[in-house]
């Protein structure tokens, strides 16, 4: 029986999904065996050409990472969910919009005239942007289009499941692969992690006292973390009463609170208002005077929220 | 079309659009009252009822402002009369909060207002809706950008 054939790609991502792939480590080699992987742009030479020579369908499954935010990345998402029989957003930006969806905080020409005109270490005179189309000697040169906003993979192209996380977490994808090929996979739309919060997994849940109550919320390098207690008692601000479980704790165990990667359970509809809920509750303020302050201490809401979700939100975009 | 327009005398006009949330026990009653005084006022409002203003998840004030409002009023009981002891603090503090989030996306802070109105303030009721909705009318339209419509295997999925 041939083997299954597996793609992986990326469009606007940092590279650390497919870092994820290689922490598979030994187990790699297990899917190796059991899979032919087909396309792989970060480790392996296969062109565009050699997709759209596939037939529909021809791949089993494609794991796509990273948000869309150009004409190519477009393309190669409608491309792949032609060829791919079963289309998988792995990690944050895909699911959610990750980091890059942050840039939904900002319009487009704000965004080139930063990066082409007033980063201190740019120097361009004439103003020159990026063009689609640039007429030279030879012919004609052509760049992907810069698109108006960030969108996730499921705004783009219909999407089977999705593999969440900043990465995901090897375990997720062990059990992802593993239930592609044997076939047990739940029904189409599911994400592929448990769907409790993190805090039902924390290993710190002892600590956490019946009711929390905080004056003021603290930036990690502003104390000295302890290892032991629950990392809101301590005044942090750790989003996870209100982030799926699923990582094993990771960040938690190298004492670094929660900052919500692996998105929202099932019953969220917006992952950045339901965690400002969460944190808003266990605030110690009841004075209107002295409200402010407390919540002044969270310094940048949006950014802290909606971190790896803006473009999934309701608000999708701030309003130009 | 543009959202909110209504015909007057044969002319399309813009009319702002407020979704309030108002608290059982204070604000919904007082508005009660307000009815039954004969208090004429704004008939902008979409009146919804929860039982505390502490009920108020920050997800419905986007989802009303993605589903067309252009304003947002909550009303509570005021500090130390909640039914649930602390409900409407409670709503201050998430209120206080979202406001910074609404102003990093756009959203200025006259389209969302809280107050406390008690049972007995019918004629407060009367005069918030009347500033709240001239307020809006003067800010105009909110315009949300579209969010593109995910769809999961193939099906659009609200």
């Amino acid at each position: 029986m041939a083997k299954p054939k597996v793609g992986f790609y990326w469009c606007a991502s940092c590279g650390g999904c497919e870092e994820a792939v290689v922490d598979l480590a030994d187990v790699v080699l297990k899917v190796v065996e059991a899979v032919d992987i087909v396309l792989w742009p970060v480790a392996m030479d296969f062109k565009r050409s050699d997709v759209e020579a596939m037939a529909d369908g021809e791949m089993a499954v494609c794991f796509v990472n990273g948000a869309i935010r150009t004409s190519e990345q477009l393309e190669m998402a409608e491309l792949l969910r032609k060829k791919a029989g079963l289309l998988v957003a792995f990690g944050s930006c895909a699911h959610t919009g990750g980091i890059p969806g942050l840039a939904n905080l900002y319009d487009k020409d704000e965004i080139l005239a930063r990066a082409y005109d007033t980063v201190p270490t740019v120097v361009n005179p004439e103003k020159a942007r990026p063009q689609p189309e640039t007429a030279v000697p030879e012919g004609t040169v052509t760049l992907p289009v810069f698109h108006e906003s960030v969108n996730t993979l499921d705004q783009t192209v219909p999407v089977d499941y999705y593999l969440p996380g900043c990465p995901p977490p090897v375990e997720l994808i062990v059990n992802a692969v593993m239930a592609i090929l044997e076939g047990k996979l739940p029904p189409k739309g599911a994400v592929l992690a448990p769907d409790t919060a993190l805090c039902t997994d924390c290993p710190r849940k002892e600590s956490k006292p019946e009711k929390l109550s905080i004056t003021e919320f603290k930036r990690p390098y502003q104390i000295m973390i302890d290892p032991e207690q629950c990392l809101l008692a301590q005044g942090l601000l750790c989003l996870g009463p209100a982030t799926r479980a699923g990582c094993g704790s990771a960040c938690i165990k190298g004492n670094m609170p929660c900052t919500g990667c692996l998105g929202p359970t099932s019953r969220v509809k917006d992952y950045g208002a339901k965690a400002l809920s969460a944190m808003a509750s266990i605030l110690d303020a009841k004075e209107e005077e002295t409200m402010d302050a407390v919540v002044a201490s969270i310094a940048d809401p949006a950014g802290t929220f909606y971190r790896y979700s803006l473009p999934a939100s309701l608000l999708y975009q701030k309003i130009g | 079309m543009t959202k909110g327009l209504i015909m007057t005398d044969g002319n399309a006009t813009w009319e702002p659009r407020i979704v309030a949330f108002f608290c059982n026990w204070c604000t919904y009653t007082a508005s009660d009252l307000a009815g039954t005084s004969r208090m004429t006022y704004a008939p902008n409002t979409r009146v919804i009822r929860v039982m505390c203003s502490g009920r108020l998840d920050p997800q419905f004030i986007l989802d009303a402002f993605r589903r067309g409002a252009d304003g947002v009023l909550i009303g509570g009981c005021h500090p130390g009369d909640c039914h649930y002891q602390e409900g409407n603090y409670k709503a201050l503090r998430r209120f206080r909060l979202l406001r910074r989030l609404l102003r990093q996306m756009g959203i200025e802070d006259g389209r969302v207002r809280l107050e406390w109105i008690s049972a007995s303030e019918g004629d407060r009721v009367q005069k918030v809706t009347n500033e709240m909705t001239e307020q809006v009318r003067r800010m105009g339209p909110l315009k949300l950008a579209a969010i593109p419509t995910p769809v999961h295997a193939g099906v659009a999925v609200e």
